[in-house]
């Protein structure tokens, strides 16, 4: 459980007063009621104060959380934003014609989310960089660059990211490579060998080994945030839930917290645990699926398909609690679309226990196969230093010494009523990341077991609050199988959403991914990337 | 370690064969299972709640009646079910939802009652299917199917519903069926996804790099025409603009089931 905070808002506005060197206060409009802006301080900063202001936030140990940018619709330059005039909700946006601004969002431990906003003038859409204070912005930034047009001065890789072929005169993607003698280099996907999402990797090899790794992700960029522009909150949730088809519990449920935060509804307590109990089953059938698949990067069969099988049999309970084999279409806004199928909970806990019984018996006779674990231990080290520096997220970070995990460190719904286990490794390796899974998937189990004996009566929606203001933000996190999802939501006018702006946990690992690459052998690569298991759809968008 | 050794060696007793029949038997499916809604037309009063509550369009209203329901948009929410405030709307547990036609989806809601899809139907007259559809797959090609997977801006639910075609359960393997690596060693291309402007160019090479003749199936809602992204930014809106569709699977995502069942039926369109 968190802390009582170390760190107040207040003293957060202060410590960035005494910086500034004048009077902060929070920007409008509408402030919602004070129980619905507990943990998040808000400030805005001028373009050159933005550096200091970062700086002082990070001096409490604050962490990246996301940067988004809004407005402007009339006047960005380039992307999609521009691009499609005649996407539903442009009108909407354009009306409104909120002046172009963009928000670092850092989190405080044991203390509030900080939102710093920049207003950024139409015609020269420019700020300082901050990768070279927060690494971990590095994506966030040439996202910013790519959908609206504003360029952060001394960003070190502004290269597209999500818009592959933007119009002149922005300049086309080149791939980073190393040169050298008997460098080559060795270009994988986008279509791959497997049965996997696109995503194209660039080695630079001398030999086996990887000197250098360019990772180009963006090919599976619908537009989802801009797609929902202008959309009532009801309408968005198929959509923002599908960003990606293997986490749609986490970010349903970000999206729903975020509603909730906005219109101050409180959920019914069946709807409070009832999510608690569907994102354990999402995490379950995820960390089963993704052990498999770690066995396959290592091309031990028998693992494989002995895990396949039990995720097989996940899927069909989560069919029988939801009707859906990934649990889409069941979190919405005021809690649970649909009640959970009693016939379907009546068998869950045993069905679980047994299956988590059977998994546990096979990571056993996997952990002691020399050949298998001769491949995990040591590959794809990711060091403390670097995953803190690099923002890493959900298993790759607690594998690597970091205890962070959103269930304990900012509880929302049934998870501020129940203790969730603390499970972690300090090796960093794919061996560290396979136990930290093990492990979670077990507890996991024993909490849906718990969960579906003890699950409240009553019923599972309530209507949504009063619509808020045009122009206040919420945030909501959740921790997914991936790690902890990020969702920035501003409420336009009618219960519309002005804009919505989604960061996955995949969004903040994969730079860590490609980072963690060089050192090892180009074969280790799929088991690396498996170690971290990441989306490619939820990151693109 | 005595114990261990016993344990593995008794796994095959205490886990008996689990591969599935299917297509000789039914498709697998659970007490809450969401298949496509049907309207009782005794109880539907044509007040077209269901009309309005769809996230897709997919129930089309012509002339103040719900005329259709079309399988390669709906999404599978119940969201009608739950509008209609005549109980006249119910989830069906039919999961094989593949047509040879974009309109072979589009289930009318007058006329006889619906049963499972042709495909499934030539396929059940045949006692001993899963022999049968080996004979054929051999038959036709002199080998297994080999299928390519391409992933054209999907939201990774039907890709793993594809992954799972490889499990111990539904193990295509089976039926000679075979994923392959490469496009060039492809009979087949099982392709999901709106079909983003980024993944233009890589799935028309793909394409392209099939040997003559192939056989494209779109999978899920989104391959169909775009699913709940349709006319979005980044959406091109399903995989029909970019080559032909030999057969579509309704789903989001298709069952396991749906996708074996849509091969299948490419395969006879060969014929």
């Amino acid at each position: 459980m968190s802390e009582p905070s170390a760190i107040t808002s207040r003293a957060v506005l202060d410590l960035l007063a005494a910086a500034l060197g004048r009077a902060v206060e929070e920007p409008g409009p509408g402030a919602v009621a004070d129980t619905a802006r507990e943990g998040e301080v808000a400030a805005t900063v001028t373009r050159e104060e933005l550096g200091a202001a970062v700086g002082t936030v990070l001096g409490t140990g604050a962490r990246h959380v996301m940067l988004v940018a809004f407005g402007g619709a009339a006047g960005d330059a380039t992307g999609e934003r521009a691009a499609a005039p005649g996407a539903p909700g442009a009108a909407a946006t354009a009306a409104a014609a909120t002046p172009l601004a963009i928000e670092e969002v850092l989190a405080v431990p044991a203390g509030p989310l900080v939102r710093l906003r920049v207003q950024i003038p139409l015609d020269d859409p420019t700020y300082p960089s901050l990768t070279q204070q927060v690494e971990a912005a590095v994506w966030d930034e040439r996202e910013v660059h790519d959908l609206h047009g504003i360029v952060p001065a001394g960003h070190p890789n502004l290269r597209p990211l999500l818009i592959h072929n933007p119009p002149p005169p922005a300049a086309p993607f080149k791939p980073f490579v190393a040169h050298g003698d008997g460098v080559y280099q060795l270009p994988v996907g986008p279509i791959h060998a497997g049965v996997i999402e696109p995503g194209h990797f660039r080695f630079s090899a001398v030999g086996e080994s990887v000197l250098y790794l360019d990772a180009r992700l963006g090919y599976t960029h619908r537009g989802i945030e801009r797609f929902v522009e202008g959309r009532t909150f009801a309408d968005a949730l198929p959509i923002v839930e599908r960003s990606c088809g293997v986490c749609t519990v986490t970010h349903a449920t970000v999206y729903s917290r975020a509603v909730e935060r906005l219109t101050g509804t409180a959920i019914p307590p069946r709807a409070r645990m009832g999510r608690v109990l569907l994102a354990e089953m999402e995490r379950l059938y995820n960390h089963v699926g993704d052990m498999g698949n770690i066995c396959a990067g290592v091309g031990f069969n028998f693992g494989t398909s002995r895990l396949a099988w039990h995720k097989e049999q996940l899927l069909r309970l989560n069919e029988a609690l939801t009707g859906h084999r990934y649990l889409t279409g069941v979190v919405a806004p005021g809690g649970l679309r649909l009640d959970l199928d009693e016939r379907g909970l009546a068998g869950l806990g045993a069905a679980v226990t047994e299956i988590e019984h059977e998994v546990r018996s096979v990571v056993r006779l996997l952990v002691r196969s020399d050949r298998f674990m001769n491949r995990l231990h040591g590959t794809g080290i990711l060091t403390r230093a670097e995953a803190l520096r690099l923002g890493a997220v959900g298993v790759g970070a607690r594998a690597s010494g970091i205890a962070d995990d959103l269930r304990r460190d900012r509880p929302a719904d049934g998870y501020a009523d129940i203790e969730v286990a603390q499970v972690g490794a300090a090796a960093g390796d794919v061996a560290a990341r396979f136990h930290v899974r093990a492990q979670e998937a077990s507890a996991s189990a024993a909490l849906i077991a718990e969960l579906a004996a003890s699950l409240p009566d009553g019923v599972v929606r309530v209507s949504l609050g009063n619509n808020p203001a045009a122009g206040t933000v919420a945030l909501a996190g959740a921790e997914g199988p991936r790690g902890a999802s990020w969702l920035w939501l501003m409420a336009g006018a009618d219960g519309r959403i002005e804009r919505l702006h989604l960061r996955s946990a995949s969004f903040a690992n994969w730079p860590v991914v490609a980072s963690v690459v060089p050192g090892n052998i180009v074969p280790d690569f799929p088991l690396i990337n498996k170690s971290f298991e990441l989306c490619y759809a939820c990151t693109d968008r | 370690m005595p114990l261990d050794l016993i344990r593995r060696l008794t796994l095959p007793f205490r886990n008996p064969v689990a591969t599935s029949r299917y297509p000789e038997s039914a498709p697998l499916i659970q007490f809450a299972t969401h298949g496509i809604p049907e309207i009782d037309p005794a109880l539907c009063q044509n007040d077209g709640a269901c009309v309005a509550a769809c996230p897709t369009g997919a129930i089309k209203w012509t002339d103040g009646r719900v005329e259709s329901i079309d399988a390669g948009k709906c999404i599978f929410c119940s969201a009608c079910v739950a509008a209609c405030p005549h109980d006249a709307m119910s989830m069906t547990p039919l999961v094989e939802l593949a047509a040879r036609t974009r309109d072979g989806l589009v289930r009318p809601t007058e006329g006889p009652a619906l049963g499972p899809s042709p495909g499934v139907e030539i396929l059940l007259a045949d006692p001993s299917a899963v022999e049968h559809v080996r004979v054929r797959v051999e038959s036709k090609l002199g080998r297994s199917l080999h299928v390519r997977h391409l992933d054209a801006g999907s939201c990774n639910g039907c890709d793993w519903e594809i992954a799972a075609l490889l499990n111990p359960y539904h193990d295509v393997q089976r039926l000679g069926i075979d994923f392959v690596a490469s496009p060039r060693h492809a009979d087949l291309l099982l392709v999901t996804g709106v079909m983003t402007p980024n993944l233009a160019e890589a799935a028309r090479r793909t394409y392209e790099a099939m040997p003559e003749p192939r056989l494209v199936v779109a999978v899920g809602a989104c391959a169909i025409d775009g699913g709940v992204f349709a006319g979005a930014p980044g959406s091109g809106n399903g995989v029909g603009g970019a080559f032909p569709v030999d057969v579509f699977v309704a789903g989001c995502p298709p069952r396991p089931e749906a996708i074996i069942e849509g091969m299948l039926m490419a395969l006879e369109k060969r014929g």
